[in-house]
């Protein structure tokens, strides 16, 4: 059985500039998968292609088992929410929403029942009779929702809905549209560059960097598996270590890092003695005061102190090595310029291509 | 009021004056003049000022009472300046053919004696009341309407009442109706030309939309003579399109493009077709560029997408760019004087033949009252069509 959407070999190019290089991606019924990447690594190239809005220049798009990418827009039925929501300024809120259902010719009664549910959907029922202009940002943000999913789309694309609101308002619509993803059982393609949105959103990330997939997988392995350094550094804060690999026992790999200090590290599969590697470890892992043994340990110096709120971030320095920890408040606050000890333990570190 | 504000205002006033007096000196001041000439008839008002006291009581019917001959005789014989006399014969004769020997009679009769004249017997004209009706209807007023009605092909009947003047002696109302009528169709043209044109420049992207915007500017920047024989040249008999369309066996005679109203069009639509293209130009390219997108993916195939969300949003500027056209194109003059035939001319030439062929002011001033009337309806009714549509987006 094939997945519902399925992109094979597709690739992109503008003039000389290749957008999109010979991508592979099966997304499955109901899925709610995330393009992630800076800008100009293709991901709302390769969105613009689901939508058909872009032709690729090879490669094929399956929708179903059906082959798409000649079909034109307006022929895939899928819902988009487009990036500062692309209303309609000269109707109201209400013939926003029945556009769709009038391109449909659906009856009359019907299309006025369908967009006040619609409406309702998003909390904007009394609102049909507005200007787009008149609605505030999150609220013209639910009007672009309810006029994506008033048709009944089994697919719904999504190009960075959320990067116009403010940080409370998107926290809230993060939150809507996962709700919306589970209860209408929605396959959502999700294109954003907040690595944040992201991770609460999704059930997969596709990590694009390049015009290619470098990591696609749950959240929580893009996050703490990330196969390559681009992965690990694009999403969440980490610390990237250098070493060579000086020997290899069972499990755990000793390595010797630049400073001349030796820490153990989670080996992965197939790891040599003398192999130059990098391994990530995250600022949270990082546990101010010396280890019980068990763990490695670094001596550094605190460089400065940045104040979050709810923690404390520590710029270390280990030799030429820049470092961050996340500091509890509630323990003893150091001091900049201090020598600081800091241990992690081995199975924290994950080596990145 | 802070001490700085008023610094500020004086300084804004003060970078402001020099417009203002210009606009002052050179705009307003001699359209007031003009529109003032067009109602003003001061002349026998003025060099008859006991006549108009006494005929006020007249029933503009019967014969003229006795004090109104005595009074009409005191004037004339008052006159010194011969200026003013000339002014007044002038008056009265376009109102009544025939004033100027019977005045000049009158005057010499009124002068060689102190005593009491009587008129009908120095000229029988005066026993025709059509003649006292005449005066009546000069000396009642500083400002007429005639001009205004005249401008209308109306005039006052003996007795004041308001009655057409028959087409074959006057031909305004026909000029202004050939004049708006023109317009229109260069209007329509303008549209039609305008609007597809001004979206393939608003989806193109540099040089290209240079290019195109520049194609539809240079009527702008070229000379109006250089111009106009440009088209002299082309829409001839045998001039190049007439040549391209025979060529092409389209006709087999050449159609004749100059001195008529075709070549008024085809010159007019050339030269006002900026005027259509950039209000429509620049409200398309504040058209958010995903809104076409958009559509598609809400089902609309692109010709229902361009009837449902392109068109209606650069309507826009479709309506400012008509009514732009339209209204400089009833003003136009050297175009239609030029490029027309005798039966294309329209109302500008014919203020112009007033103001310098035939030196009359008030019908130059009148006609183009009308004008100004009929563009500042036409500007109220936009103001009013784009304030709203303001309110309602």
């Amino acid at each position: 059985m094939t997945a519902f959407i399925r992109l094979e070999n597709v690739s992109k190019a503008f003039g000389p500039l290749t957008v999109v290089k010979d991508l592979n991606l099966e997304i499955e019924k109901g899925e709610f998968v995330s393009m992630l990447g800076p800008s100009g690594s293709g991901k709302t190239t390769l969105l613009m292609m689901l939508g058909g809005f872009e032709r690729p220049t090879s490669g094929a798009v399956w929708v179903n088992g059906k082959r798409i990418d000649a079909l034109p827009p307006y022929r895939r039925n899928m819902g988009v929410v487009f990036q500062n929501y692309a209303l309609f300024p000269h109707m109201t809120v209400g013939e926003n929403v029945a556009f769709p259902l009038k391109m449909r010719k659906v009856a009359r009664a019907k299309i006025a029942e369908q967009v006040s549910r619609a409406l309702d959907m998003v909390q904007l029922g009394s609102f049909a009779a507005r200007k787009p202009s008149q609605l505030s940002g999150g609220q013209q943000q639910r009007v672009a929702l309810a006029r994506s999913l008033v048709f009944q789309p089994e697919i719904v694309l999504m190009d960075e809905p959320l990067g116009a609101l403010d940080k409370k308002l998107r926290e809230q619509m993060q939150l809507d549209i996962r709700e919306l993803h589970r209860r209408l059982g929605l396959t959502i393609v999700f294109v954003t560059h907040d690595q944040t949105e992201a991770l609460t959103m999704s059930d997969r990330i596709a990590v694009f960097n390049h015009g290619k997939i470098e990591h696609i997988g749950t959240p929580a392995e893009i996050y703490d598996r990330p196969r390559t350094r681009f992965v690990a550094e694009f999403i969440g804060e980490t610390n990237m270590l250098a070493g060579q690999v000086e020997s290899v026992a069972g499990d755990t790999a000793q390595v010797r890092l630049a400073s001349g200090q030796q820490v153990r590290v989670a080996a992965s599969a197939g790891l040599r003695p003398k192999a130059d590697i990098c391994f990530s470890i995250r600022p949270e892992r990082l546990r101010v005061g010396s280890g019980d043994g068990a763990q490695n340990e670094l001596d550094t110096t605190v460089t400065d102190i940045v104040y979050h709120g709810d923690h404390l971030q520590l710029l270390l320095r280990a030799g030429d090595q820049q470092l961050l920890a996340k500091a509890d408040r509630s323990g003893k606050i150091p001091e900049a310029g201090a020598p600081l000890a800091v241990s992690f333990s081995a199975s924290d570190c994950w080596i990145v291509a | 009021m802070q001490p700085g504000t008023l610094r500020s205002r004086a300084v804004v006033l003060a970078l402001m004056a020099p417009l203002l007096l210009f606009l002052l000196f050179f705009f307003a001041v001699p359209l007031f003049t003009m529109m003032k000439s067009a109602v003003s008839d001061p002349v026998a008002s003025q060099a008859l000022p006991q006549t108009a006291a006494a005929i006020r009581g007249w029933d503009k019917a019967g014969p003229p009472s006795p004090e109104i001959t005595a009074a009409f005789v005191a004037d004339i014989r008052n006159i010194e300046d011969d200026e003013l006399f000339g002014d007044l014969v002038r008056r009265l004769n376009s109102a009544k053919a025939g004033f100027r020997t019977l005045m000049a009679k009158t005057r010499t009769a009124a002068r060689e004696t102190d005593g009491a004249v009587d008129l009908v017997s120095v000229d029988a004209r005066w026993g025709d009341v059509a003649f006292w009706q005449a005066v009546a209807s000069a000396a009642a007023s500083p400002i007429t309407d005639r001009n205004l009605l005249a401008a209308l092909d109306l005039k006052r009947d003996a007795a004041g009442r308001i009655e057409v003047i028959p087409p074959e002696r006057s031909a305004n109302r026909a000029t202004f109706m050939r004049t708006f009528w023109v317009s229109a169709v260069v209007t329509l043209a303008c549209v039609l030309i305008g609007l597809p044109f001004a979206m393939v420049a608003a989806s193109v992207q540099g040089w290209k939309r240079q290019l195109l915007l520049g194609a539809v500017l240079l009527p702008l920047w070229t000379s109006l003579l250089v111009r106009t024989a440009a088209w002299f040249i082309l829409l001839q008999d045998n001039g190049p399109i007439n040549s391209a369309l025979m060529w092409l066996g389209v006709t087999e005679s050449p159609i004749p493009m100059i001195f008529n109203r075709v070549g008024v069009i085809i010159a007019m639509t050339h030269v006002l077709l900026p005027f259509m293209v950039l209000p429509i130009f620049s409200v398309l390219i504040g058209i958010p560029k995903n809104l076409m997108p958009a559509a598609a993916s809400l089902g609309a195939h692109p010709i229902r997408a361009f009837w449902r969300v392109l068109l209606p949003l650069s309507m826009r500027g479709v309506v400012s760019g008509s009514l732009l056209v339209f209204m400089t194109a009833i003003g136009y003059y050297i175009t239609p004087e030029l490029i027309g035939g005798a039966k294309d001319q329209m109302i500008s030439s014919v203020i112009a033949y007033y103001a310098m062929g035939a030196a009359n002011w008030g019908m130059a001033g009148a006609l183009g009252l009308i004008l100004l009337l009929a563009t500042i309806i036409l500007y109220t009714v936009y103001i009013r069509f784009s304030s709203e549509e303001e309110v309602r987006r």
